[in-house]
């Protein structure tokens, strides 16, 4: 089985991110930069799922600059076995990159792609079911389980995806609860924040991540029409909230919610 | 001319607000582009929804009655919606953020080859919209080239439509779902039972946070609240991760976004993360013992004060106004 994971890099979370007083950006300087989030759990899953089966490979691939290596090294060293950048100095949106990951999926003919359900610079959410759409592959979004994560099962990094028969079954997080979904594989699957806890790089990880194969693509060699449709026209900080006052105590809390605010 | 078709999401054939929702928005888009508004209702043996979203002043509802369609997949739902839109020249697809419209509306969009914009909260002048970024950090002034679109709305942003207006047509169409583009199947659903109003269309929201410590703390300090209240009960991540409450009561950047007339924030620090599920709430309450918690910026009224002392004084206080 072979594994696709995609693989982003997004500020920091932690990170305060302020808009550029122009409005063509954010303010990067002395931006930490990290794997998204979300992605870090798929790269978890995939690992888990080729420790289980005994005989996958995982790749990392991404769309992006040339620092996006960075990023890649850090999946390698967490012990995914090579990766592919897609080196892109424009904007490109989910679906430019959902059509360079179909046309990668293609060529290395993967079994599996997982990727997380956001990432947490765009907010977009879309581009695995826009690659599922566009491979006519099956989608499970969301995949979580059912364990918690501080459950035995989570502890022995057992995979919340299970494989089996040519066949997924995978757990999601919807409105009002948890779904289980049964898909045939390939599938595309999105992962959501309780899918795992992802393991840290090891420093004979990251030793051996340094020898592991990094390929570096330009993007106009896919043949992709890699023109966004999406357009993002400026940006503006939100409106600001005013902060309240303090209050004294409970019963002038609760005093100001019914005479002042009259909102119980 | 710009018509819009709005995708009238339903559960067990009822009729949910966040489509209400969705509807003001695609309305809202039509008369911005100088379309019509449509509807459209999929699944099986669902007249009486269609009857519902013909009172709420679309110009038509369109429904595809399709035994395939009776269980929500997002292959057979995605692969009816993009016939539809292609069939009836449809130029904005629009639906509301919600599970199954975060899961269906992208697949569509690269069915059909469309650019897409989720989470909007506005439409501007001039075609563009507006929709969060970063956590809410910015707010991205966004275009979309080319016909069609496809555009999810945020559920806090619009208000629902008014239902019981004039009868629009209602009309059946038909869409060759073929066997193969169904392949997934929904073979378990787990629900969070609760009798509280649901998370996003509560007027009153109380969350917990970590300092709760504990599930059986949620049942015994923070419920008493809820309850008497009258409110839904969120969570932050860090509740949910540990596994106190159930997942779908996360509020956040990657959990719910709710905006109450009233939410308070029980022991929770403030992360960009949560703000972002939250700040557009009415009026925010923030009870915490760290007077420098970051949730103090954004609340209109902030109590520092030990939760477990408080919590239950505040249960006690309402009540006595009821
Ligand atoms: C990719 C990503 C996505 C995320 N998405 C979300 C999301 O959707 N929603 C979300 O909530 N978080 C999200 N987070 C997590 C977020 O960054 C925070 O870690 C989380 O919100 C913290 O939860 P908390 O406030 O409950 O816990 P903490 O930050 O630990 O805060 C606990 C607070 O309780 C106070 N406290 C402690 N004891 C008491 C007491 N006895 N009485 C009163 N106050 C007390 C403390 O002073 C503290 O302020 C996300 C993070 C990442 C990286
Ligand atoms: N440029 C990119 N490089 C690598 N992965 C990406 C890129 N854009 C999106 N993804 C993947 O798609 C997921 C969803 O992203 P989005 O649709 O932008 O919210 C992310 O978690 C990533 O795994």
């Amino acid at each position: 089985m072979k594994i696709l994971v995609t693989v982003k890099r997004v500020p920091d979370p932690n990170a305060s991110i302020k808009v550029k007083p122009d409005g063509t950006g954010i303010i990067t300087d002395n931006l930490k930069y990290v794997v998204n989030p979300f992605d870090e759990i798929a790269i978890e899953e995939a690992l888990r799922l080729k420790e289980k089966s005994g005989g996958a490979e995982v790749v990392l691939v991404s769309v992006g600059s040339k620092t996006a290596q960075e990023q890649l090294r850090t999946g390698l060293a967490m012990g995914a076995d090579r990766a592919i950048l897609v080196v892109a100095e424009q904007e490109l949106d989910s679906l430019a990159v959902a059509r360079i990951f179909h046309k990668l999926v293609q060529d290395e003919k993967a079994d599996l792609v997982l990727l997380g359900k956001q990432a947490i610079d765009d907010d977009a959410n879309q581009t695995g079911q826009m690659l599922a759409a566009l491979l006519g592959w099956p989608q499970a979004t969301f995949a979580s389980k059912t364990d918690s994560l501080e459950s035995e099962a989570e502890k022995s990094g057992t995979p919340g995806i299970q494989i089996s028969g040519g066949a997924a079954k995978v757990v999601r997080e919807v409105d009002g609860g948890l779904e289980t979904l049964e898909l045939p594989v390939p599938a595309v699957i999105t992962v959501d924040l309780r899918l795992n806890v992802p393991r840290y790089a090891s420093l004979p990880g990251i030793m051996k991540a340094r020898k592991k194969e990094l390929k570096e693509l330009a993007i106009d060699s896919l043949g992709v029409d890699v023109k966004p449709k999406l357009k993002i026209l400026r940006l503006d900080p939100p409106p600001k909230r005013q902060a309240g006052r303090k209050v004294g105590s409970v019963q002038e809390l609760v005093q100001a919610l019914h005479n002042e605010a009259k909102v119980i | 001319m710009g018509n819009v078709l709005v995708f009238a999401e339903h559960q067990h054939n009822k009729l949910i607000k966040p489509t209400l929702v969705g509807v003001t928005a695609g309305l809202e888009a039509a008369k911005k582009n100088g379309g019509d508004c449509f509807a459209v209702v999929l699944g099986s043996g669902v007249d009486a929804v269609a009857a519902e979203v013909a009172e709420c002043g679309v110009k038509k509802v369109f429904v595809v009655d399709d035994a395939a369609l009776a269980k929500y997949t997002a292959d057979a739902h995605a692969a009816a919606l993009a016939q539809v839109v292609k069939d009836k020249g449809i130029e904005t697809l629009v639906a509301t953020a919600t599970a199954v419209g975060k899961d269906l509306l992208p697949r569509v969009a690269a069915l059909l080859g469309a650019g897409m914009a989720g989470e909007v909260i506005g439409f501007n002048d001039g075609g563009t919209m507006s929709r969060p970024m970063y956590a809410g950090n910015a707010i991205a002034t966004v275009s979309i080239e080319g016909s069609p679109k496809v555009v999810s709305v945020r559920s806090t942003a619009f208000d629902p439509a008014a239902k019981g207006g004039a009868k629009a047509e209602v009309e059946k169409v038909t869409v060759g779902i073929d066997a193969s583009s169904k392949v997934t199947k929904s073979v378990d659903f787990s629900e969070t039972k609760s009798d509280r109003p649901v998370l996003t269309e509560a007027n009153i929201v109380v969350s917990g946070g970590r300092a709760l410590k504990s599930g059986e703390n949620f049942k015994t300090v923070l419920e008493p609240l809820v309850d008497v209240m009258g409110a839904a009960m969120g969570a932050s991540r860090a509740a949910v991760d540990a596994g106190f409450v159930p997942n779908d009561l996360q509020v956040g950047q990657t959990g719910k976004v709710v905006a109450p007339q009233l939410y308070i924030a029980v022991g929770i620090s403030g992360a960009i993360q949560h703000l972002a599920g939250m700040k557009d709430s009415k009026i925010i309450v923030a009870i915490n013992k760290d007077e420098e918690a970051p949730i103090f910026q954004v609340a209109d009224y902030g109590l520092v004060a030990d939760l477990f002392k408080a919590v239950p004084e505040m249960t006690d206080e309402v009540k006595k106004l009821k």
